[in-house]
């Protein structure tokens, strides 16, 4: 009777998802970069919607139509096509980039850094020599030795950019993982008779997720940047993909004469890569439990 | 000893206290006054979240502020009002008049120095003498508070001292600034041994014995407290509960609270063969909704509709006992002893 | 209480390799556990009592093969826990159980609270769905907690609460035998009292069998019906408690109890006979007794071997040279 009480009165605190959309709404930068993403995921989702033009549609007679003139908000490029419409359309090729390469080194990143931090050992030991190995090459560098193998197009440009950034997530992981997996609630799942894949998977992960996102949205940025330098190289998207990289590449002879068709495509890249950079900063600021107070 | 003719070295006086958090004011400290008389041991004593560590960090501000801040009230130090002082004037009195000892003397000592250089330190800030003298000096500190080999243990890194040493080397720092009035003692001995606990909490004594110096010692622990105090506060939910004496507190408690703390203890004596504790229900009130009753109506068995209406005043027992308690007549005649 | 052994302990180590700080990379032996013997009883509390760095909760964790063992044997009923398959090992999880020291990082964060206290079922498989609910509603109720909170997060609780969700969770699966660690040190003291009446209560209901591992002498002395005391991975006196209490001769033992903190004012005593210097390090313990450095009692053996723990009446062992007249 004595014990019943007690559960009446209950602390009434905020859930965690809750305090971190409070912090975030505190974190001015945060909400620029989280309010950039968001106009580009609804640009790449909603595409074809507003688009104004088919952004494969040559106007031979408005080639190089400069900004603001013949209903073309940004003028068009050499082949006259709609910059504005391309531009839309690259934020959708764009957002698959990171998505699909992220996705791919989170993968694997997580596969790898989970099982070494858990078991460790000589496991352990070789995995992460691999993981040095890796490191060790210049990342642009890594992305296009993979690419040559694979063949240039834009799938194997992300598939490259995942594998070159799995490094970065295993480590990631598997600190968090290290630190976690000596917690008291693991020793206590593990008293209850859990196996190591639910341990691994079900207990330990979840509970190391904010370093990780706080990566994969930094990795966002970087994915696209990168995958913006391959298709200039010609290792990525090939014409006539509405790529940005792609698209600055095939018009840099006319940044005398019309300079929107190179600089457009660079800004875009530009706020894209700054939209995720100051969402994921923010986000670590918040998830980070070293700058909190 | 007759405590009341001695003077006052620090008076607290309706001290209000709160954090502001993203979910609302917490009103950490209410209303509290409290007095340390000179060469006095007082105990503010209660669990977490009492405000009894608020209140001793609100002396020489180490409270965060924000989200921390002072809402009214005075601190009264050998007659000047800290809370006026500016950040200077008091950092100029933390270690030398008023000194503090925590929890986990790990985070007070700087780990890049010996612990020797640090009370050199001290002593070269606020007194004229060369490195060497400060340095002999230091060693006799630690003689004074038993650290053996002193000579050889100066030259020691924080590190490289077990945890009773470095509580000791902290006590040794505090004692020497030029004229130690005030001793804050913050949970000294929590993070140690018992037996490293009583070889610290004998030193304190013994040093009391020496030094007329007043200590301020924070406490959840009932058990240091009846070692230790001359005098003891209560505390609960950021409110004082009861004060007196020692002696009267565990023989004569007249706040439910207090003796529902004396009946938690496993070890007090009317459990021998005992099988059940008369544990105090429920749990301590969140302090951002509490009202303006008494924050231990909730769990209070002598509960009337006047404790959660309004906060008591002041009953006066004896000279030096007195509780904040509505119905402390029907607590007392069932256990006066 | 019977005295049928529900736990035998033979001689068990447990060593860790730990990498010790400096500029060259070298690995030292933390002798954790280093060689006790004792058996626990069916219905007993055994008490477990000692300072930082004796092993007693490395111990209770190797009883339950938390740890993997470096020497010795484990027996439940007479079976070698060491010698089970894993199979064979999450079917002894519903026999034993354990409850942890923190109750802030004992709990998954992630999980709501019928997730966690339902756990156990759901790994076992033990009931349908609907009957596994029900349990955990039942378990809730059984300590203290109200069943309407089951989908909230362990954060939104307090300490204590949190607790009785830990000592729930270990209750799911009826164990026989509960190794309580710390179970109540990291609480306020009037959160601690009704912790401990509700671990007394579910004894009687449940015929429980605890290790009852603490710090505290003051509550080690109030719960247990034996006392076990170590000191730097061995045992140094084991006894009931009414023995323990009023006949312990162990000089460990009485340090213990002289460094209690008094429980009045009036029971102060100035100048109290104090054992000094510090409790060493398990890495490097001292050789012979660990105790000797810091025994009053210590004779020249005591510095060169180890005094194994005697039966000194019946019930009553324990490991010292002096006691046992043998220098």
């Amino acid at each position: 009777m004595q014990n019943n009480q007690t559960s009446q009165e209950i602390i009434k605190d905020p859930t965690p998802l809750q305090e971190t959309w409070y912090n975030l709404k505190k974190n001015k930068g945060a909400m620029v970069g989280m309010t950039i993403i968001l106009i580009f995921i609804f640009m790449a989702i909603f595409a074809p919607l507003i688009s104004p033009f088919d952004p494969l549609a040559q106007i031979i007679e408005d080639r190089k139509t400069p900004m603001f003139t013949n209903g073309h908000v940004f003028g068009t490029d050499d082949l006259g096509r709609d910059m504005l419409s391309r531009l839309i359309y690259g934020a959708r090729i764009s957002m698959a980039i990171g998505v699909i390469s992220v996705g791919i080194s989170l993968v694997f990143g997580i596969l790898i850094g989970v099982t070494s931090a858990y078991f460790g050992g000589i496991y352990d030991k070789i995995v992460m020599r691999i993981i040095d190995i890796m490191l060790a090459f210049p990342y642009i560098l890594l992305t296009i030795v993979i690419v040559s193998v694979l063949g240039p197009s834009l799938m194997n440009a992300m598939v490259a950019i995942g594998i070159s950034q799995i490094p970065r997530y295993a480590r990631v992981v598997r600190a968090s993982v290290l630190a976690e997996k000596e917690a008291d609630y693991v020793l206590a799942e593990r008293a209850l008779g859990a196996g190591n894949f639910e341990l691994m998977f079900l207990t330990i992960l979840p509970n190391c997720l904010s370093p990780t996102i706080v990566q994969a949205t930094l990795g966002v940025g970087e994915a696209i940047l990168s995958s913006a330098g391959l298709s200039f190289l010609g290792l990525g998207a090939q014409p006539p993909t509405p790529e940005w990289g792609l698209m600055i590449a095939s018009s840099k002879e006319f940044i005398t004469n019309a300079w929107w068709i190179v600089t457009l495509p660079g800004i875009a890249i530009l706020l894209a890569v700054l939209g995720f950079n100051l969402f994921g900063d923010g986000l670590r600021d918040i998830l980070d439990p070293k700058m909190r107070n | 000893m007759n405590q009341h003719e001695k003077e006052t070295l620090l008076s607290i006086e309706d001290l209000n206290f709160s954090f502001t958090t993203q979910r609302g004011i917490v009103r950490a400290v209410r209303d509290l006054s409290i007095n340390i008389k000179k060469g006095e041991t007082l105990t503010l004593v209660g669990e977490s979240g009492c405000g009894k560590s608020v209140t001793a960090h609100a002396i020489n501000q180490l409270n965060p502020m924000p989200p921390g801040h002072v809402d009214s009230g005075k601190i009264v130090f050998n007659g000047t009002d800290l809370l006026t002082l500016k950040k200077s004037e008091i950092e100029a009195l933390r270690g030398t008049q008023i000194s503090m000892i925590f929890q986990e003397p790990m985070t007070a000592l700087n780990p890049v120095f010996t612990v020797g250089s640090q009370i050199a330190d001290v002593f070269l800030t606020h007194q004229d003498m060369t490195k060497q003298e400060a340095m002999e000096k230091a060693v006799e500190l630690f003689r004074l508070v038993k650290i053996p080999a002193p000579e050889r243990r100066v030259h020691s890194y924080p590190h490289q001292l077990s945890g009773g040493m470095r509580q000791r080397a902290m006590i040794a720092m505090a004692l020497a600034s030029p004229n130690p009035g005030l001793m804050i003692a913050d949970e000294p001995t929590t993070a140690l041994d018992v037996t490293i606990q009583a070889q610290i909490l004998d030193l304190l004594q013994d040093l009391k014995q020496h030094i007329e110096m007043s200590i301020l010692l924070i406490t959840h622990d009932m058990g240091v407290v009846a070692e230790m105090a001359d005098r003891v506060v209560v505390m609960y939910a950021g409110r004082k509960v009861e004060e007196a004496d020692a002696d009267s507190i565990f023989h004569n408690p007249h706040h439910p609270y207090t003796l529902g703390l004396l009946n938690s203890l496993p070890s007090n004596k009317k459990y021998k063969g005992a099988r059940r504790l008369e544990a105090i229900d429920g749990t301590v009130p969140d302090l951002l909704t509490i009202g303006e009753g008494c924050p231990f109506a909730n769990r209070c068995v002598y509960q009337t509709g006047e404790c959660s209406r309004s906060f008591p005043k002041e009953t006066i027992i004896s000279e030096s006992h007195s509780v904040w308690c509505h119905n402390y007549q029907a607590v007392k005649t069932e256990n006066r002893q | 209480m019977s005295n049928d052994k529900i736990i035998e302990v033979k001689d068990l180590k447990k060593h860790f390799r730990i990498k010790s700080e400096g500029a060259t990379e070298s690995t030292s032996l933390l002798k954790a556990v280093d060689g006790i013997t004792f058996d626990v009883l069916e219905g007993e509390i055994l008490g477990v009592v000692g300072e930082s760095g004796c092993g007693k909760s490395t111990m209770g964790k190797t009883v339950l093969r938390l740890y993997d063992k470096t020497e010795g044997e484990v027996l439940y009923r007479g079976e070698d826990l060491f010698a089970k398959s894993e199979v064979q090992m999450k079917e002894m999880t519903r026999k034993m159980q354990m409850i942890f020291q923190d109750p802030y990082s004992s709990l998954n964060p992630r999980k709501k609270v019928a997730k966690i206290i339902g756990q156990s079922l759901d790994i076992h498989k033990i009931g349908t769905s609907a009957e596994r609910l029900d349990r955990v509603k039942y378990l809730m109720e059984e300590v203290g907690l109200n069943p309407k909170f089951r989908s909230r997060y362990p954060h939104q609780f307090s300490g204590g609460q949190r607790q009785r969700i830990g000592i729930a969770r270990s209750l799911a699966l009826q164990p026989e035998f509960i190794v309580c660690d710390e179970a109540v040190s990291a609480l306020d003291v009037s959160v601690q009292a009704q912790i401990l009446n509700l671990l007394l209560d579910l004894q009687e209901r449940h015929s429980f069998t605890y290790m009852f591992i603490a710090h505290d002498l003051g509550v080690v002395e109030f719960i247990s019906t034996r006392i076990l005391v170590m000191y730097l991975g061995r045992i140094v006196e084991i006894a009931t408690k009414e023995e323990l209490v009023n006949r312990h001769v162990h000089p460990y033992t009485k340090a213990l109890f002289i460094a209690s903190p008094v429980v009045s004012p009036r029971d102060r005593k100035e100048g109290k006979h104090l054992f000094q210097g510090d409790v060493p390090s398990p890495i490097n313990p001292p050789s012979g007794c660990h105790f000797h450095p810091r025994c009053p009692y210590a004779v020249e053996k005591c510095k060169h071997a180890y005094p194994p723990l005697k039966e000194i009446s019946p019930g009553h062992s324990a490991a010292c040279w002096v006691v046992q007249n043998d220098i």
